[in-house]
């Protein structure tokens, strides 16, 4: 039998609040889900090269024809190099979220130290680690295909695919957070929200295109800054230090919001049974 | 085989006679889906070192206390102290000496067996991982399935290893939903014969909803009898079969069922459970 003494003997505060063992845990479970699976490693691979191959091919053609290209050839291969930073900054996060709800593994997780917040932060590590891979994969390819290398933009590179991932993780807990409380019924919705914001960012188009009733709402997406930064450092060689504070502001509001949500999602799904019902 | 650690498969449960406080004190508790009440005004102890079953028909709400007691579920009302603190508030003081198993719960399928593990231990903070999976393996008979993925393993592979990550903290308070269902004869009674030598090895709580009469017989000190989410009856299994005057525990649990009470002359109606005939 237990002596008294060994009732429960409770770790630090610091310990129970927050551990980069149990972060660390997490992380290793998804590095031993692509080990296990070369399917998923692929697939980390495999879009961004499409999308490269595709757009590489138009912007070719269009030098020819254009005069805004022919001022800057690799503008259309960066915007489709950084729209997928923020694509599988968000994908990252929400499909190894998923991966849990497959495995019906919510309820082993949480009733383990695991925090909430602690899983989020396994998730944008994961989602900046996948990202790296498919961004440093495909941006190898657009040098090796079309000789253009996006790494020639330098320190503003770093900015920018900072500010797309974090927007992308922002977006990716507030999925989450949908998937979990909707369950499976929200997966659609989860693969096409990046989609959805893709008319209003300004990927391939200054925002100024967009109908002037329109334009505040493209001005409040991080990535909309970013993309006019892209082409002011691209087209006028400028590097646009307000709009990169202006997207660093927005980010720290929208990830603010993303783990908000997330988190108390968590706290209704605890109220509702959903940790133990996830996927269904 | 499982290897018997201390303890024989005829070995008998501890008893749960003890001077210490409860290790799980539940009071008033209560759980509301919308219209439905899940558990209604439940209060029960369960006493330091004792391995106490929750039993109940389907809907009776067993699994709803047991996901509330481990607080991936929040009760509508009620208090939930587990190892002397309060669940609601200072859960995160009381899970890494707490562990749960659920076949409502599952491992991913694609990491290997040590790998499901290793993460466990990790989010457990444990040292030793290596030798801690070591021995488990070898005590539950698993070793040799180590590097596969648990997705590939036996409904009874997959229940023992289950088991190991349950176990992997040395939890002093171990809840288990149905811990032999799907399970043949022979590895039910081995993991019944490994659970009761880690709760006589450590001194540790365990508490089980089960449909298995037998296995509750088997290994349970006190029972906890459950109908439409309230409490209706506990005691010793010896204590309950004697109250209802019935042969076995499964004839009271088909009394109870069927809302006949201790008191009740046993004479009674049509709707009366008919007695089981004598072994």
């Amino acid at each position: 039998m237990r002596p008294p003494a060994e009732r429960l003997s409770v770790p630090p505060l610091a310990q129970r609040l927050f551990s980069w063992r149990r972060v660390g845990g997490m992380l290793l479970r998804y590095l031993y889900l692509y080990k296990n699976s070369w399917t998923r490693l692929v697939e980390l691979l495999y879009w961004p090269a499409m999308q490269m191959i595709l757009w590489g091919l138009i912007t070719k053609y269009l030098l020819t024809t254009t005069s805004v290209l022919a001022q800057a050839a690799g503008l259309l291969i960066a915007a489709v190099l950084l729209w997928d930073v923020l694509f599988r900054g968000q994908l990252g996060v929400f499909t190894l979220f998923m991966e849990e709800m497959y495995a019906r593994n919510m309820g082993h997780l949480f009733i383990s130290p695991l925090k909430p917040y602690e899983m989020a932060t396994a998730l944008v590590l994961m989602s900046l680690l996948r990202t790296l891979a498919s961004f440093g994969g495909s941006g190898l390819l657009a040098w090796a295909l079309y000789h253009y290398s996006v790494f020639d933009m330098g320190l503003p590179l770093l900015a920018f695919f900072l500010n797309l991932v974090v927007f992308g993780w922002g977006l990716g807990l507030i999925v989450c957070g949908m998937l979990l409380r909707y369950g499976f019924a929200a997966e659609s919705l989860a693969w096409g929200a990046p989609f959805a914001l893709a008319p209003l960012c300004g990927i391939y188009y200054p925002v100024a295109t967009l109908p002037p009733w329109l334009q505040p709402v493209a001005w409040a997406m991080p990535a909309s800054h970013v993309f006019e930064g892209m082409r002011a450092l691209l087209l006028e060689h400028t590097f646009r230090y307000d709009l990169l504070f202006n997207a660093i502001a927005l980010n720290v509001l929208y990830l603010a919001v993303g783990l908000g949500v997330f988190l108390a999602v968590f706290g209704v799904a605890r109220r509702r049974g959903l940790l133990l019902q996830a996927g269904e | 085989m499982i290897p018997p650690p201390a303890l024989t498969p005829d070995a008998q449960p501890s008893g749960s006679a003890s001077s210490a406080p409860p290790d799980i004190q539940v009071e008033h508790l209560r759980k509301e889906f919308g219209d439905v009440v899940a558990v209604a005004d439940v209060s029960f102890a369960v006493a330091r070192g004792s391995t106490t079953a929750l039993l109940g028909g389907n809907g009776a709400g067993k699994t709803t206390t047991l996901t509330l007691l481990v607080g991936l579920l929040l009760p509508t009302s009620g208090r939930i102290t587990v190892l002397g603190q309060d669940m609601l508030r200072h859960r995160d003081r009381v899970l890494p000496r707490l562990n749960y198993s659920s076949p409502y719960v599952d491992l991913p399928h694609r990491l290997t067996v040590r790998d499901n593990l290793t993460v466990f231990g990790h989010l457990y903070g444990l040292k030793d991982l290596r030798a801690r999976i070591e021995r488990l393996a070898e005590e539950l008979s698993f070793a040799r399935f180590l590097k596969r993925p648990f997705g590939n393993l036996s409904a009874g592979q997959k229940t023992r290893v289950a088991l190991a990550k349950a176990l992997l903290n040395d939890p002093q308070v171990l809840l288990m939903d149905e811990p032999t269902a799907s399970l043949d004869p022979d590895i039910a009674d081995t993991v019944r014969a490994y659970l009761l030598a880690y709760q006589r090895r450590t001194g540790a709580t365990l508490l089980l909803a089960s449909h298995n009469m037998t296995e509750v017989e088997r290994i349970c000190s006190d029972v906890l009898m459950l109908r439409e989410g309230q409490l209706v009856d506990q005691g010793t299994p010896q204590a309950l079969i004697a109250r209802y005057g019935r042969e076995t525990l499964e004839d009271v649990f088909i009394d109870i069922a069927r809302r006949r009470s201790a008191d009740d002359d046993g004479d009674g109606d049509a709707a009366q459970p008919q007695r089981k005939a004598a072994p």
